[in-house]
């Protein structure tokens, strides 16, 4: 069976343009709760592999090797980035259309009074390795 | 006998006869694995097949023939195979400090803190690779690499399967007491849909924490680590809600406590406390039990907590205790003086989500709404835990909100 990530970046959804720390604290337990209940379906259907959220970006570093065994070590990627990615699923499922149905979920998450937040969700199929 | 019984009566085994098959075979690394396959092979039989009359003689028979076979299949061992063979039965009753013996083994301070805990958990606690594996999280070839680098760098660095030299005694039961307690803190702080495998990880800390106590009952710091771990303990039930939500000690509904947790640790620290010494456990310990006494929040002792909280800084220097000791200073002398304390460790503890959290509460207790909000959203950004992140997020949501939060506000975990 083919295995897809489902990557989510900080982009705020079309159905909404205010950042989850500032929602009313029911609509953060609502939407926290949906997560749950989503991971235990796709845990109980068997398809789920992995569910993370990544920390902030406030505490990111970036590396980049200096060629003579040491490193650049920066501070960031900073928060204004829309791009950066802020959790990832990976589902192990019978198709791309299951993949694309579990993301369609995914992105109608509950944000403010309910409304699904329409954030885009990334699809990308995880390659398969050789046998090692 | 069910699976699980199976499981835990092989698992008080494990250590035994694996002390005996290190003892006979002079080899700590195909011993392990020779009892580890033996364990194996008793879960899968004795269900079934129900306990042999000796269940110790059938798990070492078993093992040993593991080791002959695998001395075999190496043709450089060969001598050895004799050795084993020859060994007299004397040497099999198990030694009351084998267990201990194995912990030092395994918790030597030349190994890297997570090959330590993976190689207690696997050769002290009879867990299988698989099950480690699954509590920390990491694939099961991962673990088991672990495993066996730990086992190469025993063998490499030639530690022998003995009590320590009294002069390396001290530092060497330091490490065990620190593996212990990072296996169970590794249980305690787990979040969400996970909460299962890594309740269990507590649950073997504690058993192994009762071991040591067991096999050193005049040793302040191991009844010290054991109470510790079983005040701790005592306030799981209350600890999160329905949803999974952190609930703070000053929040927690107290009648969930458990009680008898509450009283073994107790008198177990009552009595460490009266020995010559102190320890940081001990300190700890006292500290989680002047909580755990108070029957409401309003009714903690303080200036106890202060008191045990000055002495442990002392004692460690660490930054994080100066954290807490700045908490209850909050709780004592109010938080302005509490905010001053915090001040100081900017350059200790920089950008750390903890110390963003206990400025947020602190703020929030001196009534400055907009500054806890940012220093509890701050903190949210930079924790890695997700019940913790959850939490924060909330407790600044509900500031925002207009909505006060707890009387008093902090839990000095």
């Amino acid at each position: 069976m083919p295995k897809y990530m489902l990557l989510q970046t900080y982009a705020q959804g079309e159905g909404c343009d205010i950042p989850l720390p500032e929602w009313a604290p029911a609509d953060i337990r609502a939407h926290i709760q949906f997560q749950h209940v989503l991971n235990a379906e796709l845990t109980e259907a068997g398809e789920l592999v992995e569910a993370e959220g990544l920390a902030g970006p406030e505490a990111a570093k970036t590396v980049v090797a200096d060629g003579k065994g040491g490193a650049v070590v920066t501070d960031g990627p900073f928060p204004e980035g829309k791009e950066l990615l802020a959790g990832y699923r990976v589902v192990d499922v019978e198709s791309e259309a299951r993949a694309l149905e579990i993301a369609t979920r995914v992105s109608a998450a509950p944000g403010p009074e309910g409304a699904p937040l329409r954030v885009p969700i990334e699809v990308r199929q995880v390659m398969s390795a050789p046998e090692v | 006998m069910s699976r699980p019984e199976v499981e835990d009566l092989v698992r008080t085994l494990a250590p035994q006869v694996l002390a005996v098959l290190v003892r006979r075979s002079g080899d700590f690394g195909a011993a392990e694995d020779a009892t580890q396959e033996a364990l194996l092979a008793a879960v899968q039989h004795w269900p079934a097949e129900g306990i042999p009359e000796n269940p110790r003689g059938w798990l070492l028979q078993t093992a040993s023939r593991r080791i002959i076979d695998s001395f075999r299949s190496d043709q450089a061992r060969r001598r050895r195979e004799d050795t084993v063979a020859a060994e007299p039965r004397a040497a099999d009753v198990p030694d009351r400090d084998d267990t201990l013996t194995l912990l030092f083994l395994c918790a030597h301070p030349s190994l890297t803190s997570a090959s330590a805990i993976a190689l207690t958990l696997r050769a002290v606690g009879g867990l299988t690779t698989a099950e480690i594996a699954s509590a920390f999280l990491v694939p099961e070839t991962t673990m088991a690499q672990r495993i066996s680098r730990a086992k190469a760098k025993i063998k490499k660095s030639g530690l022998a399967f003995r009590m320590p030299e009294a002069d390396e005694r001290q530092a060497s039961l330091r490490s065990v007491l620190h593996v212990l307690y990072l296996v169970f803190n590794e249980g305690y702080t787990s979040s969400g849909g996970r909460r299962l495998h890594r309740t269990e990880l507590s649950a073997e800390a504690i058993r192994l924490a009762r071991l040591l106590h067991a096999a050193l009952p005049d040793d302040g710091e191991a009844a010290g680590l054991l109470a510790l771990m079983l005040l701790t303990d005592a306030r799981r039930p209350a600890r999160t809600g329905p949803d999974g939500d952190l609930i703070p000690l000053a929040d927690q509904d107290r009648s969930q406590w458990d009680r008898s947790l509450i009283r073994e640790g107790v008198a177990l620290i009552t009595a460490a406390l009266t020995r010559d010494g102190i320890g940081e456990y001990r300190l700890q310990a006292a500290i989680a039990a002047t909580h755990d006494i108070a029957l409401r929040a309003e009714d903690t002792d303080w200036p106890r907590v202060l008191t045990l909280y000055t002495r442990l800084e002392a004692l460690t220097g660490n930054p994080v205790v100066t954290l807490n000791r700045a908490i209850a200073t909050a709780m004592v002398h109010g938080p302005d003086a509490g905010l001053a304390m915090l001040a100081e460790l900017d350059d200790r503890l920089p950008g750390h989500h903890r110390l963003a959290a206990a400025r947020a509460h602190l703020l929030e207790m001196a009534g400055e709404r907009e500054e806890a909000i940012r220093h509890y959203t701050a903190a949210a950004a930079r924790t890695g835990n997700t019940a913790e992140q959850r939490y924060l997020t909330l407790r600044a949501a509900r500031l925002r909100a207009g909505h006060s939060t707890s009387r008093s506000p902090i839990g000095t975990e």
